[in-house]
């Protein structure tokens, strides 16, 4: 099968170029990394990010043809149709909306600033139980759905909300981690956070287009956890 | 050579479980902490640790005991764990857990609100005879990832300075042999640094990586023993690797124990619940050693599943959609991305895969490392300067097998006990050593051989070759002739390591220079396990051989010690003093 992957070197390229790769995969369903894998034996220059290749580390997440997902996840036969077959080229590119560093490996430090930004941790300043402190099993579950992100940055990099803004918008994942936060029952800072995502810019620059949702590879939902931040905002200022 | 250098109060190599929590303690302190990780801290290792920390927080069972939790590691270490250090971790172990909950790990919960407990292999009440304890505190099965995520937060919070997509090469180390920092690389940018320190804390996780199938992450290489033993030192248990009952047939991508835990069994090909013949009390959930054994042996009699007899299979479909939705939510996900079935309908085919190193550098339960110069009479003595906690570390708290569980507490335990330490010795005056021109020199000795290179093999195919031998000479049973062999082969890929080469030598992001690193150190923790399972001349815990099928402790009731500038294999004591309970004195081990 035919593979097209992003490359760029800083030290001898000028600009990025697609190279093709031909690579037999003796017709077997392998996941885009092990593809990958099998590429950098033959040219050790290539360069991606990957750790855990089960989909829990976040390292390598992609576009792959044409929309982000996480490499050692994605089947061929989930690449795109026709793919597994040999018809159509496998399409591997950097994550979009980032500055590319080498290859595959983008500079995630504006996504990870902005995640730093929703004070990403518990705030409670009581003083706390000889024990754990108690939380009900309907408290828990309303941080399901959100404490599982594993900060690949897919969602952010296919928001076009983010591409415009990406210093002043947080991001889908970045909100993702502000309702995780607001929504524990154990946490005491809710008119902190509220005050520093109202602004016009923050979070308000959502759209709703939902590419964080279609694309997560862990099945969460930023556009519900951003229209949750939206109602506790407005609600504050009626 | 000018080199520019850093200076920190400490510094933690690794950004696992054990080395946030230790870089967390020390940061709350107010002391400048740096955190140097191959990879952004939350693509560390532990986020992959699914079914839960063990600890006796008496939630499921208000009158669990941290007592009962020591008898259970002791035994399932096969009496070669450090009763001292276990007696710490259990009873220490609640504080701990407690602190994470409050720091915001979102644990599952009981119905009285406090954090949810499941049955683990190994468990019991009373000493062993109580039955099946649930002492496992989870996060759903997405523990490590919950824990892992907390902590990196909460250094967030408190100021630890990050030194993300940084490699450790070497250790720098005075002419005296006080360690004084390391010398790592940007990977980004390919500048080299020394990272000069009063305290280096080595947390750098385990080395699956040496086997061609194994639970563990590809970056798990063993950078921290390979620095230790290049520089030296000697390392303790090394021939102790765990290997996992339920890594994914193929894949090795790991099932939790915890599916076990819940109520899954395993069968064979005649749909035969087998652990019963094997363990008749504990089933399942007897000591992963012993299950892993139980399945190989089933695989080696014929009843083994699938076309090629291989593996047997995780039943789970009689716990119900509710409970493996709710409870192993991240299992039916993985079951399905790599096996394609469904855990609600169809059970998963499994085969032992390697998991855990439970050996490591010999440490304190203050994270100090020890030297261990061959003989085992007297006082420790410690190599100033330097600490390792987590699996890179030999505590020894696992001995010949881990117990599910007890790897995060383990983390969480002694990164803190060391971050203790370290923070106390800081405040008394802890020195820095001073390293001269040359000691650096020496530290960036491996980066300039593999610049050089020209000819050679490829890192690839060495690792590949490294890999397969350590699978097949060093497996679940062991066998001397086999291992002769596989000591011959590693000795060899050693001379043709030394002569590989490295095509790639640019700055920017060179992910090939960092592989050729880290296959220095894959043959470096390869070669100790080799030479320490040759050595071993018994069976326990995890070390089966079919010519020394027994346990003897008359010999062997003791570490393993490997010392690197000989390849000789020496023993040092265990632990059996603990401070507050009685010795638990060895028994035979059956579940």
């Amino acid at each position: 099968m035919k593979v097209s992957v992003y490359r760029y070197n800083p030290e001898t390229d000028r600009e990025p170029w697609m190279e093709d790769f031909e690579v037999d995969t003796g017709g077997r369903d392998l996941m885009v990394l092990d593809v990958l894998a099998m590429i950098k034996e033959r040219d050790p220059g290539l360069a991606y990010r990957r750790s855990c290749r089960e989909g829990v580390c976040g390292s390598d997440g992609m576009n792959i043809n044409g929309r982000n997902a996480l490499a050692c996840v994605t089947p061929l036969s989930e690449a795109a149709p026709g793919v597994l077959e040999g018809r159509k080229p496998l399409v591997i590119r950097p994550l979009p909306g980032l500055p590319v560093i080498r290859d595959l490996a983008v500079d995630m430090g504006i996504f990870y600033e902005q995640y730093e930004k929703v004070q990403p941790y518990l705030i409670n300043d009581e003083p706390a139980p000889a024990i754990e402190r108690l939380q009900s099993p309907e408290e828990r579950a309303k941080l399901d759905g959100l404490y599982e992100c594993i900060l690949c940055a897919c969602c952010t990099t296919s928001c076009p909300s983010f591409w415009w803004n990406p210093e002043r918008f947080l991001g889908p994942a970045a909100l993702l981690q502000s309702w995780r936060f607001l929504a524990d029952s154990r946490d005491r800072a809710t008119e902190e956070r509220l005050d520093q995502l109202d602004d016009p810019f923050s979070l308000f620059r959502c759209r709703g287009i939902m590419n964080c949702v279609s694309v997560c590879p862990k099945g969460l939902n930023p556009t519900r956890a951003i229209g949750h931040i939206r109602s506790k905002l407005l609600e504050r200022a009626v | 050579m000018s080199i520019r250098t850093v200076t920190f109060d400490a510094i933690v190599v690794g950004g696992g479980g054990a080395g946030m929590r230790a870089s967390l303690q020390m940061a709350q302190s107010g002391f400048r902490t740096a955190l140097i990780s191959k990879v952004f801290p939350t693509r560390s290792h532990t986020v992959s640790a699914q079914g839960g920390i063990t600890c006796a927080i008496a939630s499921a069972d208000p009158q669990d005991d941290w007592r009962w939790h020591m008898y259970d590691t002791v035994k399932g270490s096969d009496y070669i764990g450090d009763q001292e250090a276990i007696e710490y971790m259990c009873s220490v172990g609640p504080e701990t857990v407690y602190e994470l909950e409050h720091m915001g790990l979102p644990f599952s919960r009981f119905e009285n609100g406090r954090i949810y407990q499941r049955p683990f292999g190994g468990q019991s009440k009373n000493f062993g005879e109580g039955g099946q304890a649930a002492r496992t505190c989870a996060a759903a099965d997405r523990t490590g990832h919950a824990l892992l995520h907390t902590l990196y937060q909460q250094n967030l919070k408190n100021g630890t300075q990050f030194y993300s997509e940084w490699y450790a090469v070497d250790l720098v180390r005075a002419g005296d042999g006080k360690v004084a920092g390391v010398i790592a690389l940007s990977i980004e940018t390919g500048e080299v640094v020394f990272f000069k320190s009063r305290a280096t804390v080595f947390a750098t996780g385990g080395a699956g990586r040496i086997y061609s199938s194994t639970t563990n992450a590809l970056i798990n290489t063993g950078d921290g023993v390979g620095m230790a033993l290049r520089a030296g030192m000697p390392a303790q248990d090394m021939e102790m690797w765990q290997f996992h009952p339920t890594g994914i047939a193929g894949f090795g991508v790991l099932v939790t124990e915890g599916c076990r835990g819940e109520g899954g069994y395993l069968v064979n090909k005649d749909g035969e619940r087998f652990m019963e013949r094997y363990a008749p009390n504990a089933k399942d959930l007897a000591g992963r050693d012993v299950v892993a054994r139980s399945m190989m042996m089933e695989i080696l009699d014929g009843r083994g599943c699938g076309p090629n007899g291989d593996h047997v299979m995780l039943k789970l479909d009689h716990l119900g959609e509710e409970v493996l939705h709710s409870r192993l939510p991240g299992i039916c996900e993985l079951a399905q991305t790599f096996a394609r079935v469904d855990p609600v309908r169809e059970p998963i085919p499994v085969v032992p895969t390697c998991h855990y190193m439970m050996g490591g550098l010999a440490t304190n339960v203050d994270g100090r490392a020890i030297r261990l110069s061959g003989g085992h009479e007297g006082e420790d003595q410690f190599i100033d300067g330097l600490f390792a906690v987590g699996e890179a570390a030999c505590v020894s708290v696992h001995g010949a097998n881990r117990l599910g569980g007890n790897s995060l507490l383990d983390l969480v335990v002694f990164g803190r006990a060391a971050g203790l330490y370290i923070e106390e010795a800081l405040r008394q005056g802890m020195e820095q050593a001073e390293p001269s021109a040359d000691d650096l020199d020496q530290a960036m000795s491996r980066l300039r051989r593999w610049d050089a290179s020209e000819k050679g093999e490829s890192v690839a195919d060495l690792r590949r070759e490294l890999q397969e031998t350590m699978q097949n000479h060093f497996g679940v049973f062991r066998k001397g002739d086999l291992m002769a062999e596989g000591v011959n082969k590693l000795a060899d890929l050693r001379e043709r390591i030394a002569s590989a080469r490295l095509d790639d030598k640019s700055q920017a992001f060179n992910t090939a220079r960092i592989e050729a690193l880290e296959l220095d150190n894959l043959l470096e923790v390869a070669e100790a396990t080799a030479l320490a399972a040759q050595g071993r001349t018994e069976s326990r815990g995890a070390h089966s051989r079919y010519d020394y099928p027994d346990r003897d402790d008359e010999n062997w009731l003791c570490h393993s010690v490997y010392d690197p500038k000989s390849g000789k294999l020496g023993k040092r004591q265990v632990n059996f003093a603990p401070r507050t309970v009685e010795t638990f004195q060895p028994k035979v081990r059956t579940y």
